[in-house]
């Protein structure tokens, strides 16, 4: 992935979400109508495409989660409104799935953010093969989840793996924190290189002639990075952290592959597959969805909201 | 006028090709049916269902199609497609606890006629109960499992009959200094949902009502709790037990430091490998604890037909021949399957590969099945998690979360942990 892509994706997000400013409202001419009219049919093939693909399935597990519907009793489906909603919040195990989501993300973006800065660093002022600093920073990135969740989980498995070995051959991910720690361990060695790769965006952005003259003046290399690489990387730092918080709230593979949701170690997700694909529930299930799609939505919205998150490079995007 | 007639003629001929290509389809259609068999993967199935096939004559060819090892994997599987009507897979092969749901949910054929009595003939009664279903028969057991009690007989002269004579005795070899660990399935899976019916019942007591719709958990179940609790918190207990499955009970048993052990037959044959080890490992019947006999948790996998399948009677037909007592006695002998079938058990091979067969069938006709509920998946799930770790079982209180918590998962209201 260049910066250019992802700068890109970026952009389109990020930027519908943004407040336009209303503009004046002049009126149009023929030529103008047919124009806007025929601008209408061209999109809206695509349009169509989107709102079947994306806007029915979320409609459909709304309407599910709505329901009694269990498939192994399919003559006892009805309507329940919002009976399962209250099941699921008055249910302590999806209140543990929720605090262990939260702490794996929250511990998880904050050491990516600091060693993906570190790592963006490195990359950006490499002097002597700066090709070769690249692509092995981005190696794990590049490895399979599941794959590299399997080799996480056989390095911690006493008797074939050598971390356990290394470390005192102890059962690690058979008790709750210890499982926690390796899970996120191994979400924060796959993800750091990609938090790099939008943070090394950022760093393009400042100036060097900026830097080159805070140094004239006399400031540190500490007081270089806080006062001016920090404040104009803002912009891709809050994207990076988005970006990251977003999927780390959704953590799957991972955890699956490493304890698969035992010694109370569920996250959002994995509890939902736990209830939609094991246990059938549909009408559970999709509630379940349905929840993390508002928690999702809802970190989506403090981040561009209250922290203004943008695209790098974006209009008002560097403004503080 | 030319161009015309060379128009009709090759209008003509291209009929009779289409016609003659129609004709051959018919014909290899007849003799090309497939039976999709959906199993978990067995060493030696594909021999079995090439004798199968050669049975058959051509009037249908099976083909064997592997599903993950793991249960989980295997049904996840199975019961997607399922729900999405695939009407490409025929034969299923069942784990015993899946019949009451996939039956419940119209996903697999009832037996009936002359199958259904053929499929009853000759077998045991315990593996039909786990295939039938509100009286109905919906699966042809394959193969059957039960649990006995392994020991070392050069530290325990007369295996104990109780529970309780089993833990004192282990206990009394560990306060001598020597290797008395029992050693069983207390981990967070199946394998201490097995362990729990079993115990709950020896003792003569329900955990859900006969048709599967009521959490009972009564106090014959409250009193197996505390046998339970008692045995995870013995100091003979081995110290890894609430995390323990099968495979890493009998290597510790194996490995020297246990005296008794509580597993499934394959240990039998895993001994076999380490003569020094194998010369003292005997077995006896499940100890009992309360009344004459022990009520062991039956597994195993049953055959079903799947309602989706385009051709039933080939299902049917291959179903008796996979599950017929020469595939049995083949699975058992290569595969170490006990067979559901009881003269399989007559047959002079199975003396050498099974010398524990008589003490099997006598745990079998006896033996208990788990709760038959289309909600089993979540019923085990609820049961496991609340009885993990065991040895923080608090009977009473134990009992009335897991009656709460069963009943809201009967009717499919709960969260599933």
């Amino acid at each position: 992935m260049s910066h250019a892509t992802t700068e890109d994706t970026g952009t389109s997000d990020l930027t519908a979400a943004q407040p336009v400013a209303p503009k004046k409202k002049a009126a149009l001419s023929e030529g103008k109508k047919a124009e806007r009219r025929l601008g209408w049919l061209l999109c809206a093939p695509a349009a169509l495409t989107m709102i079947a693909v994306t806007g029915w399935p979320i409609l459909y597990s709304i309407l599910l989660s709505m329901q009694r519907f269990d498939l192994k009793f399919p003559d006892r489906t009805e309507w329940i409104w919002f009976d399962n909603y209250v099941t699921v919040l008055s249910s302590p195990y999806w209140w543990d799935a929720v605090w262990v989501t939260v702490l794996l993300t929250v511990v998880t973006v904050a050491v990516e953010l600091v060693l993906g800065m570190a790592l963006a660093l490195i990359m950006h002022r490499a002097l002597v093969g700066r090709g070769i600093v690249r692509t092995t920073s981005l190696i794990p990135y590049g490895i399979v989840t599941v794959v590299a969740a399997f080799s996480w989980r056989f390095a911690w498995t006493p008797g074939t793996g050598y971390l356990s070995e290394a470390l005192g051959s102890e059962p690690v991910l058979t008790e709750k924190i210890p499982a926690l720690m390796v899970v996120g361990l191994a979400e924060i060695w796959k993800t750091t290189p990609f938090m790099a790769l939008l943070l090394m965006a950022g760093l393009a952005l400042v100036p060097d002639d900026l830097l080159k003259a805070a140094a004239m003046d006399g400031a540190s290399a500490w007081q270089r990075f806080i006062k001016i690489t920090v404040p104009i990387m803002k912009p891709a730092i809050l994207v990076a952290l988005l970006f990251r918080t977003l999927d780390a709230f959704r953590i799957f593979d991972n955890l699956f592959v490493l304890t698969a949701g035992s010694q109370g170690t569920s996250s959002v997700s994995m509890l939902t597959y736990n209830n939609l694909i094991k246990g059938l529930n549909l009408g559970i299930g999709s509630t379940m969805s349905v929840l993390i799609f508002l928690m999702v939505a809802l970190i989506a919205f403090v981040f561009i909201k209250l922290f203004g998150t943008a695209a790098p490079g974006s209009d008002d995007g560097g403004k503080r | 006028m030319g161009a015309t007639r060379r128009y009709r003629l090759a209008v003509g001929a291209g009929a009779a090709l289409l016609a003659a290509t129609t004709l051959t389809a018919c014909g290899s259609g007849g003799q090309g049916i497939t039976v999709n068999v959906y199993k978990y993967n067995q060493e030696n199935f594909q021999a079995i269902v090439d004798s199968c096939n050669a049975k058959a004559g051509g009037r249908y060819n099976i083909v064997y199609n592997k599903l993950p090892r793991e249960a989980d994997g295997q049904r996840e599987q199975m019961v997607r497609r399922l729900a999405a009507e695939d009407d490409s897979m025929d034969v299923l092969a069942l784990d015993v606890t899946w019949t009451a749901e996939l039956a419940k949910a119209g996903w697999i054929k009832e037996f009936t006629g002359s199958v259904k009595s053929q499929v009853e003939t000759g077998t045991l009664q315990t593996p039909l109960d786990t295939a039938t279903y509100e009286g109905k028969l919906y699966g042809a057991p394959d193969n059957t499992n039960v649990q006995l009690l392994w020991y070392r007989s050069d530290l325990v002269p007369t295996p104990p009959k109780t529970w309780d004579e089993m833990i004192s005795m282990a206990e009394s070899l560990v306060a001598q200094g020597k290797p008395g660990l029992i050693v069983g399935q207390g981990k967070q899976y199946e394998g201490l949902v097995v362990l729990f019916n079993t115990l709950v019942n020896s003792n003569g007591g329900t955990i859900l009502d006969e048709n599967g719709t009521k959490a009972v958990v009564d106090d014959k179940a409250v009193e197996a709790l505390g046998a339970l609790k008692k045995l995870a918190t013995s100091k003979a207990i081995d110290p890894s037990f609430s995390n323990s499955t099968e495979d890493p009970a009998r290597l510790l048993m194996e490995s020297g430091k246990a005296a008794f052990e509580l597993n499934w037959p394959y240990v039998y044959a895993a001994a076999q490998k380490k003569p020094d080890f194998a010369k003292n490992f005997k077995w006896a019947p499940y100890p009992t604890v309360s009344g004459d006999a022990a009520k062991v948790t039956v597994g195993g996998i049953n055959y079903a037909v799947s309602n989706y399948t385009t051709h039933p009677d080939e299902a049917f037909d291959a179903v008796l021949c996979l599950r017929g007592a020469e595939s049995q006695k083949l699975a058992a002998l290569k595969d170490g399957v006990p067979p559901t079938i009881k003269s399989v058990y007559d047959e002079p091979e199975m003396v050498d590969a099974y010398p524990m067969k008589d003490d099997i069938l006598k745990t079998l006709e006896s033996a208990s099945v788990r709760p038959r509920t289309p909600a089993y998946q979540n019923v085990s799930t609820v049961i496991s998690t609340i009885l993990s770790p065991p040895a923080s079982i608090d009977p009473k209180a134990t009992a009335d979360r897991l009656r709460e918590e069963l009943q809201n998962a009967l009717d499919s209201k709960g969260v599933l942990p």
